[in-house]
């Protein structure tokens, strides 16, 4: 139950992002690309799932529990340092060489296009590699 | 470079479904709908519970196409305008990127945003100005 659940949860994302235009990177360079063939669509993307997850939140925060759970299971980090905004940065860099961002290209997946393939195994490598160094802008801290 | 057309009720429906759909996410299981989190906890699972919510939930996301094909009789568009060098080698980035940066756009954009969190508000603006700095460079500086 909890995982067809999920699995229907998971649908919802994948037919909006599929209309959203999100799973199509060369209107995701365009909007990005005010310079040139500029298309303003992911801003009613954007705009749309935020207005939404932000009223779905605070009625969902209402109730003391999720659905399947005895908690909500929120992240905890806080800090404002170096790996959170170097990450940010070097993920932006990526987005923009690829047009493809991780919730873009899992829904994509689902069209059988070889590129999409390409480009999720080439994410896998990335995370590969990065949960093996330390992020280059983050200062080693000295024993 | 492919000319794309502006499709504001589209893309406001599809932004109104992935809202829709991180609030159900909380609702149910009490997750934030991150599509980076997703994956590499599907790739690389902590336990078996953690694997199996992430992989039926990936299994939905990857279902989105088939079921616009089933009511809208073609699949979604997917132009990739950029050479498969450029695929890879930016997927590798962003593979480190949302792993050093704990999040992308779903996480950090949408699910971080509307909890209106310090950090994910600047990853969120980080994100963004780098992306639009790098299409920039290599279309107008790097491409002419």
């Amino acid at each position: 139950m909890k995982l067809l659940a999920t699995y229907l949860v998971g649908l919802v994302f994948g037919v909006g992002i599929s209309i959203s235009g999100m799973a199509n990177p060369a209107k995701v360079l365009n909007f990005f690309d005010i310079a040139g063939a500029w298309d303003p669509s992911l801003i009613f993307v954007m705009g749309g799932a935020l207005v939404t997850t932000f009223l779905g939140y605070k009625l969902v925060f209402g109730r003391a529990a999720p659905v399947f759970d005895s908690a909500f299971s929120l992240p905890t980090a806080r800090a404002i340092d170096a790996k959170l905004v170097g990450g940010a940065a070097v993920f932006g860099i990526g987005w923009g060489i690829a047009g493809f961002c991780p919730g873009g290209s899992l829904p994509a997946l689902g069209t059988g296009r070889v590129e999409v393939f390409l480009f999720v195994a080439a994410v896998v490598a990335g995370l590969l590699i990065a949960r093996g160094t330390t992020a280059p802008f983050v200062r080693r801290v000295s024993a | 470079m492919i000319e794309t057309v502006f499709t504001p009720w589209a893309s406001l429906a599809g932004g109104v479904l992935i809202g829709l759909a991180a609030t159900l996410l909380m609702l149910t299981l009490g997750r934030v709908m991150g599509a980076t989190g997703v994956l590499s906890g599907v790739i690389f699972p902590a336990s078996g519970a953690e694997f199996a919510w992430r992989a039926a939930l990936l299994a939905g996301m990857v279902s989105g196409p088939a079921a616009i094909w089933l009511v809208m009789g073609e699949m979604p568009a997917v132009e990739v305008p950029v050479s498969t060098g450029a695929l890879v080698i930016g997927g590798i980035i962003v593979g480190m990127g949302v792993t050093w940066g704990s999040g992308c756009t779903s996480g950090h954009g949408v699910c971080g945003m509307a909890r209106l969190s310090p950090r994910s508000i600047v990853a969120t603006v980080t994100f963004m100005a780098f992306t639009f700095a790098t299409v920039f460079v290599l279309r107008h500086v790097i491409g002419g």
